[in-house]
């Protein structure tokens, strides 16, 4: 195996692009230590992108933040101006892993693993994220949605990788929150989660909503129904009913230790319908 | 599998080493420098036993490529004594009994340590979040708990008679 270090995200893109082998790419290394170690991959070629400024920083633009994808989820909880334009963004990328991993995993990194359950993917999709992703034939900027394909794959082509995440700015009026279930109270994996993302209009009604659920399909889904069952409400209880039979209608989840089909399904609905509310409160809503 | 040359800071010194490109840093602090105080307890980040701080930040060595510590300043519990004088963390973990079998015990020290210098009072709830990524399999958790509680104490005591000192002198 071969360490390389590029300052450059087309340097490391070409790194990855030309290597005959099994080329990975390390950003916080908290899911590609543990697949080396596991035996899981043998990597031909690591390439470290922490040594590229373009990934080191989080930056607040006029249309929003540009979340470098070497950027750890502690400093993003460490974030004040992101905490406050996106709490349940920075919420959900607080919940993942221990101090230690936290000092290490990155947002970029947890998408890009393409695990059904990763915590600050929902998040992310409901408050329409964006990846910037960098390859051969130069840049493009993708939905986040549109990045994973399935358990551990993505739509990234050979060269590719994701160089930052970009958040928009927030509209006003709106607000975000994301929750999940674990059946202890930190460290491990979520059963089931859900990312809602709102804006308000006059009179405290929904006018624009995104419901994102994780942990109940191959993927992170996005659940158009559900938003269009808030939209125009106040989120009244039968909103919020709707919400939640929208949800469940929305899930595909696998049976396993950690929860039945019909557990996930059951509580995914209850976390959407309590994650709304709390969307709701940050957007000013009463 | 070929080297890396690396030059980095351990505790303050500069420290040169090659080591294979898919070696650990926790690895090369055990094997190679002979700081044997991080431990390999799960090896793959869930245990904390291994955890050292990179430029003051707290993260699990064994998850860490030594060829990652590249011009960084590396932390680990060797460094945590001053001029032969336990830290409080360290007098305090003794005079609680806060250890049992100690193969975790350097882990916690240095997370607890990394607490501390983030949040220089915190709340026993805090303090249990904080080392939530240190696993004790003794479970002796109340004691370590307690003995990072008094420390914090020890060390507030520490600053203010440094700050009346300073006072003084001016």
């Amino acid at each position: 195996m071969r360490y390389e270090a590029p300052t450059t995200t087309k340097e490391a893109a070409k790194l990855l692009a030309k290597e005959k082998g099994a080329a990975h790419l390390l950003a916080g290394g908290t899911d590609l230590l543990v697949r080396m170690k596991g035996g899981f991959i043998e990597p031909d070629l690591v390439v470290d992108i922490k040594r590229i400024p373009a990934t080191q920083s989080i930056q607040k633009t006029a249309s929003g933040f540009t979340i470098g994808a070497g950027v750890s989820c502690a400093s993003v909880g460490r974030d004040k101006g992101l905490g406050k334009a996106w709490p349940g963004v920075v919420e959900a990328a607080m919940l993942i892993g221990s101090d230690q991993i936290q000092g290490r995993c990155t947002m970029a990194g947890n998408l890009c693993n393409a695990s059904p359950a990763a915590d600050s993917v929902p998040a992310m999709v409901a408050a329409r994220a964006k990846a910037v992703v960098v390859g051969p034939k130069g840049k493009r900027t993708v939905p986040v949605e549109k990045i994973v394909t399935g358990p551990g794959a993505t739509s990234l082509k050979k060269g590719e990788l994701v160089e930052a995440i970009k958040l928009p700015k927030p509209e006003a009026r709106s607000g975000d929150a994301y929750l999940r279930f674990i059946p202890r109270t930190e460290m491990d994996i979520a059963v089931c989660s859900a990312g809602v993302n709102l804006t308000l209009g006059a009179g405290g009604v929904v006018k624009k909503a995104r419901v994102a659920l994780g942990a109940v399909a191959p993927t992170v889904v996005l659940v158009p129904a559900a938003a269009r069952a808030i939209v125009g409400t106040k989120l009244d209880d039968a909103a919020l009913e709707k919400l939640a039979k929208t949800c469940e209608a929305a899930c595909n989840p696998i049976d396993d230790k950690r929860g039945t089909v019909e557990f996930r399904t059951q509580v995914a609905g209850v976390l959407a319908k309590r994650a709304a509310k709390i969307a709701y409160q940050r957007a000013g809503g009463k | 599998m070929s080297g890396v040359h690396v030059s980095t800071t351990v505790n303050g010194d500069a420290v040169e080493f090659v080591c294979p490109a898919g070696e650990t840093l926790l690895d090369v602090l055990r094997d190679r420098l002979g700081l044997t105080g991080a431990k390999e307890g799960c090896g793959t980040g869930d245990c904390g036993a291994c955890s050292v701080t990179i430029d003051g930040q707290l993260v699990c060595s064994c998850l860490v490529l030594g060829a990652e510590a590249q011009g960084r300043e590396i932390g680990t519990v060797e460094g945590l004594a001053r001029d032969g004088e336990l830290h409080p963390l360290q007098e305090q973990f003794i005079s609680h009994a806060a250890l049992q079998c100690g193969i975790c015990t350097p882990g916690f020290l240095v997370a607890s340590k990394a607490l501390l210098d983030n949040n220089p009072n915190p709340s026993e709830e805090e303090i249990r979040y904080a080392l939530a990524g240190n696993l004790c399999r003794c479970t002796g958790y109340d004691k370590i708990v307690r003995a990072v509680g008094a420390a914090a104490k020890d060390l507030a005591r520490e600053a203010k008679k440094t700050k009346a000192k300073t006072k003084k002198r001016k």
